[in-house]
């Protein structure tokens, strides 16, 4: 298992390494020249060539890519300003560290990713477990046709109905707001509920048929029918042994899902407003902000890439056959 | 349940003269709706097995033979199956019992050894815990208790250092051992009626010799009852007091092993002894399998179900064989066999057509 982790680790910094790589070529060697945008309409080469020294831009690429590596682990003193570690350097637009600006908008995102997966699975997976229990029940039935049309839901279709409904005339539920874990986690947990419903709400379909078609296929296994065989309740083989082989394709399905769910969860920040990464990459890139499209870029390969790493480690769990090397 | 039809049961056979039947299936019929149609899988058997004997059944492939046994157990989806007629397991009505009655009994009273142990074994559990479960449903032992007897049956079962084995995963574990193991599981909670389903088809034949003798034990000791699915004939020698042979869902010859094996009467039975490797033979002889394939279940043909295949078919006069379904008509001392073919004609044919 240790030497697994370190490893899928080792593995995940190369990765890792290459995006940065390529994402800093790419930004960086990009024809438009922010020194050009942020100089105004006086623009001597001088001046130009003063704020290409400040932004760094004078050194050869390999070399800022370098530095800019080193100062994620070391943090860096810029001629605009301090950057600590972890440096991802400074904001064009307002000179701030990067990180700085990351870690006030990360919560959100990854709250709402977490908590969206979390109510998708239960959801999604909890109606496929029904069905496939009481198959071909008129519930079963029920839910297949609900969830073919669940397939075609859109979040910025049903986020505005569901504030409608459920926070302006029912009063149900609070409107979303960003967490503010470490001041007021009743407060965050209260702010994310409609947003991650609404956000679980496109897996829902997805999640609850294939559960239901897995159960079915699992039960009708060999080794579960020796469970009934031993005289083993009808509930205790379903969860014990049908749910046991249908739980590794689900969590695949979950680790190709993975990309989808942070773009839910960036779809769901417009939605409701709620200051995100997403909303943070798109004020970035119209500001032409490089380094803070570079730092939301690199945070969300590296959240993407362990996520990963977790999903493989959790197959050594489910089923005895994987072996983690 | 269903009424008479031409080859109704003609009651208990008659070779085993005061022993009750522990086992008595009547007409039973197992039919799958499928796509294509209705698979009549099994249609019409009948069989009764006392205590502590043991009834073989051969057939081919696809012939219904363990879906005749599922069919015991109830093991059969209730959604796309209709399982009619009778099965009584120590006078008790099997085919109606509620859900609850028949898992007491599985695993407990009547319990089976599946025919392919990979498939069979969870890959989830570790073999100990495949063993313990139903020995602590059925007998509400401690977790510790059914460890032990878990590795008990191991070491009954001759699996090695059964005590290191018992949490080894199926994976770990050989395919012969993984069919020792499955054995050791049906045999856990000492079941009266054992229905074996190609026990020994995987193992090596000491490994085979081993396994038998142990079911031999087991039944002397206990009195279980089995039933013996096999390919081998060889086995059935062996290990069988009777022998049911199953053609396309029905049985077309019973009768005591010595009867089958010695004297066959039906057609299909001089095929399937044909088919069979002798020790004896010359190894460049080749198996001699029954030409052609076993008729579709969807649509039978009419008559009898084996006239296509039947080389003697031309030998009963009026194309009977195509025409009229031949009765599984008794010939006394508990024997019977389906075919159009006069008495006279069977025994002048028996000796060259089973070599
Ligand atoms: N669930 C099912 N649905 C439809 N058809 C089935 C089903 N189960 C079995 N059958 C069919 O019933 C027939 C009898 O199958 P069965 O498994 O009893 O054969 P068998 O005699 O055990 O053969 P083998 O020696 O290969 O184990 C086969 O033609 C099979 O395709
Ligand atoms: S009834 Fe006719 S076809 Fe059938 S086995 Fe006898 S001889 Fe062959
Ligand atoms: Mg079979």
């Amino acid at each position: 298992m240790l030497r697994f982790l370190v490893r899928r680790l080792l593995g995940a910094v190369v990765i890792l390494a290459l995006i940065s790589a390529l994402t800093y070529l790419l930004f960086f060697t990009l024809p438009s020249d922010p020194a050009l945008l942020s100089c105004g309409k006086n623009c001597t080469p001088a001046n130009v060539a003063l704020i290409h020294h400040n932004l760094g831009l004078d050194k050869p690429v390999p070399v800022q890519y370098g530095e800019y590596m080193a100062g994620i682990f070391t943090g860096r003193r810029l001629p605009l300003g301090n950057c600590p570690a972890p440096c991802f350097g400074l904001s064009f637009a307002n000179d701030a560290p990067v990180w700085t600006i990351l870690s006030s908008r990360y919560p959100t995102t990854l709250s709402l990713a977490v908590g969206g997966a979390a109510v998708f699975l239960t959801v999604g997976v909890g109606l496929g477990l029904v069905s496939a229990w009481t198959r071909g029940s008129l519930f079963d039935r029920l839910a297949s046709s609900v969830s073919l049309m669940g397939q075609s839901v859109q979040i910025y279709f049903i986020g505005p109905l569901a504030i409608y409904l459920l926070v302006d005339r029912l009063r149900w539920l609070d409107p979303g707001a960003d967490p503010d874990w470490s001041h007021d986690p009743a407060g965050a947990v209260g702010g994310l509920v409609l947003p991650c419903l609404v956000m679980s709400v496109i897996f829902w379909s997805n999640y609850s048929r294939q559960t239901r078609s897995l159960m079915i296929e699992q039960l009708a296994e060999e080794h579960v029918r020796t469970a009934r065989a031993k005289g083993m309740g009808r509930g205790y083989v379903f969860f014990r042994y049908a749910l046991r082989g249908a739980m590794g394709p689900i969590v695949t399905l979950f680790g190709i899902d993975l990309g989808s769910v942070f773009g839910g969860a960036i779809i769901t920040e417009t939605t409701f407003g709620l200051h995100g990464l997403g909303q943070l990459a798109v004020a970035a890139v119209t500001q032409t902000d490089l380094p803070l499209e570079m730092g939301v870029m690199l945070f969300s390969s590296c959240a993407i890439v362990l996520f990963n790493v977790v999903i493989d480690a959790s197959y050594a769990f489910i089923d005895p056959r994987v072996r983690l090397l | 349940m269903t009424t008479a039809t031409e080859d109704r049961p003609t009651g208990p056979p008659e070779g085993t003269p005061g022993t009750e039947p522990f086992l008595s299936v009547r007409d039973l019929r197992v039919r799958f709706a499928t796509e294509d149609g209705l698979v009549k899988a099994v249609d019409g058997l009948s069989f009764d097995l006392p205590r502590g004997r043991t009834l073989g059944i051969v057939g081919e492939s696809g012939s219904g033979k363990s879906v005749t046994n599922l069919a015991v157990l109830g093991l059969h989806d209730p959604r796309v199956t209709t399982v009619t007629g009778d099965i009584l397991l120590d006078g008790r009505e099997l085919t109606h019992a509620p859900r609850r009655a028949l898992e007491r009994l599985r695993g407990n009273t009547m319990s089976m050894i599946f025919q392919d142990s990979l498939t069979a074994l969870s890959p989830y559990y570790t073999v100990g815990r495949q063993i313990a479960e139903p020995y602590r449903k059925h007998t509400g032992a401690s977790r510790a208790r059914a460890r032990r007897r878990a590795v008990e049956m191991l070491g009954r079962v001759g699996i090695p250092r059964p005590e290191r084995r018992v949490d080894d995963y199926p994976h770990h574990f050989s395919g012969g051992m993984r069919q020792r193991a499955m054995i050791a599981l049906a045999l856990v909670c000492d079941p009266e009626l054992l229905i074996a389903d190609e026990p020994t088809t995987a193992l090596d034949v000491t490994v085979q010799a081993q396994i038998l003798d142990l079911l031999a034990d087991l039944q002397r000791e206990r009195g279980t009852a089995i039933v013996f699915v096999t390919h081998d004939l060889g086995v059935v020698a062996g290990v069988c007091d009777e022998v049911l042979v199953m053609y396309a869902g029905r049985c077309v010859e019973r009768g005591t092993v010595r009867d089958i094996l010695k004297s066959p009467r039906h057609p299909y039975t001089w095929g399937l002894l044909g088919s069979l490797p002798r020790m004896t033979d010359d190894a460049d002889e080749p198996l001699r399998p029954i030409p052609g394939t076993p008729p579709s279940l969807l649509t039978p043909p009419p008559g009898c179900p084996f006239h296509p295949r039947c080389p003697y078919r031309d030998q009963v006069p009026d194309d009977r064989c195509r025409v009229e379904r031949p009765p599984l008509a008794p010939e006394g001392g508990g024997r019977a066999s389906a075919c159009h073919l006069p008495d006279e004609r069977v025994r002048e044919l028996t000796p060259g057509a089973v070599r």
